[in-house]
């Protein structure tokens, strides 16, 4: 058949045409085409990893400042919980020294109390030691003058007398 | 959706110029035999007519009467080169000896009788190789184009024909010789990539109205085939040739499988290059046949049934001129893959 039997001619201008073809377009075409397309795939890809790397950098930088904030935060709650503690302790303290304080005043006045008791005592003891020995002199003495004189007389002595 | 239209559109216009043109040269070829032939005047040879359209001429006839003469170069021992003009063998011219019998230029005697003794090499420039060498411009012309797109937009985003082109491009690399080949497929891209844009420009250059049948053509095909044969053989590893010629089978199996492997060795480039041409021909002589019913029913009314079928055809024939020209590089990617495949596992 006809259009079964290639045509010598066509062969020969396909085989050069061809061979030239693709010489050409390897040099002038391909080449730059093929190493511009690899070239910007290099580039996005490169591209999306340093925007993978900043965001993780971003993610460390977002976390190391939360952990900032959370020590910062823990060592205030620190101070104040210190400083609490010191008040608390101070007012404790004075509490405490007030009431030591307090006792030791109200055992100095109790002391003083008793001893100025004792004072006031053995003063009395004196006195009525005393006032009993003066009214045992006049009532001797009136005795010794008039027996119912005596007598009226320790009646209003001991009537004078007062025990304080 | 408003590009399908467009397409459409410009589809339906080609195949009405197509139609057109078709019309008016066989009205007129009509008109033409009947004036040598007058007995068969009502009798249209449909047959002939396809013939001569999906052969290759001397000169590139776009219609009848508009013949782009071409030139005709003869190569004989005796007389060496011979250049002139094809319009000079026309209408069954003789010229220095030379006519053109049914395209092929054969040397006549004085009396006008074929003189068989002399076969001359006929280097002519064809409407193929015209055809040919067009395609190979426009494709030097709008790769570069390409080109000059990556180096002015160097960092930017692609534009104009390089951003039309370039998913093409990258649709070959990644979906087609990266898969097929494996890592080592740069070596053969750029050859691909040339194989692939011409089969596909010339497939589409031959669907235009007045184009030449070049993919259609097995000299064509037959050059392409023969490329991938030698690259696929001659870049075969060991696993490649103790596939074909020391299968994994029991040694008995070898009477069968050698041969049958040594027959596939050359099968496959076959069958690439007939795939390629008769696919491209038929659909070629598809759209000439429901032309030519208008001249055979002889009559205005089928025409739009005609040009109803021609167009649902031509949107079948881009399809295919795309779909060829994909099978055809991707089938050599995968000869290729196979033949350079570092590890051997059995794949049949």
């Amino acid at each position: 058949m006809e259009l079964l039997k290639p045509a010598v001619g066509l062969l020969f201008w396909m085989v050069v045409v061809f061979a030239v073809l693709v010489f050409l377009m390897k040099k002038f075409a391909w080449s730059g085409i093929i190493s511009a397309l690899k070239e910007r795939e290099g580039e996005i890809e490169s591209a999306l990893k340093m925007a993978e790397e900043t965001r993780a950098e971003m993610a460390k930088l977002k976390s190391d400042n939360e952990k900032l904030i959370a020590d910062a935060r823990k060592e205030r709650d620190q101070i104040i919980k210190e400083a609490k503690e010191v008040a608390d302790k101070m007012v404790a303290d004075a509490k405490e020294n007030a009431i030591v304080q307090g006792n030791k005043i109200m055992a100095d006045a109790r002391e003083a109390m008793a001893q100025e008791k004792t004072k006031m005592m053995s003063q009395i003891r004196k006195d009525v030691a005393t006032i009993s020995l003066e009214i045992a002199e006049k009532v001797l003495r009136k005795e010794l003058s008039d027996k119912s004189k005596q007598e009226s007389f320790v009646d209003e002595l001991l009537g004078d007398v007062k025990l304080n | 959706m408003s590009k399908r239209i467009l397409l459409t559109v410009f589809t339906a216009v080609i195949t009405s110029f197509f139609a057109f043109s078709q019309h008016q040269e066989h009205a007129e070829a009509q008109k033409a035999t009947g004036h040598e032939n007058h007995e068969s005047e009502e009798k249209f040879d449909i047959s002939g007519m396809i013939m001569h359209h999906i052969s290759d001429e001397h000169g590139w006839e776009f219609a009848h009467g508009l013949k782009l003469p071409l030139p005709v170069i003869l190569y004989t021992h005796d007389s060496g080169l011979e250049i002139f003009s094809s319009s000079r063998l026309d209408h069954g011219q003789v010229y220095n000896g030379w006519k053109n019998e049914h395209e092929h230029i054969v040397k006549v005697n004085a009396d006008g009788t074929v003189n068989e003794a002399i076969h001359p090499w006929d280097f002519s420039i064809t409407k193929n190789v015209a055809s040919l060498l067009l395609s190979a411009v426009l494709l030097i012309l709008i790769f570069t184009a390409v080109k000059k797109g990556y180096d002015k937009n160097k960092g930017k985003a692609p534009s104009g024909i390089q951003s039309f082109l370039e998913p093409v491009i990258l649709y070959m690399r990644d979906d087609v010789v990266k898969p097929a080949i494996g890592k080592n497929y740069e070596k053969y891209f750029p050859y691909l990539l040339t194989l692939f844009f011409f089969i596909l420009i010339n497939n589409l250059l031959g669907l235009l109205p007045g184009g030449a049948n070049l993919t259609g053509n097995i000299a064509i095909t037959m050059t392409m085939a023969v490329i991938t044969f030698l690259i696929v053989n001659l870049n075969g590893n060991k696993y490649y040739w103790k596939h074909v010629f020391m299968p994994d089978t029991p040694k008995l199996m070898w009477i069968i499988l050698i041969p049958v492997e040594i027959v596939g060795v050359f099968m496959k480039p076959l069958s690439l290059m007939i795939r390629l041409f008769a696919n491209i021909t038929a659909g070629h002589i598809i759209m000439l046949s429901l032309f030519g019913l208008i001249f055979i029913f002889q009559n205005w009314a089928v025409s739009p049934v005609v040009a109803g079928f021609a167009l649902f055809m031509n949107l079948i024939e881009l399809l295919v001129a795309f779909l060829q020209a994909l099978i055809f590089t991707l089938l050599t990617s995968m000869y290729i893959g196979s033949a350079i495949e570092d590890h051997s596992h059995d794949h049949h």
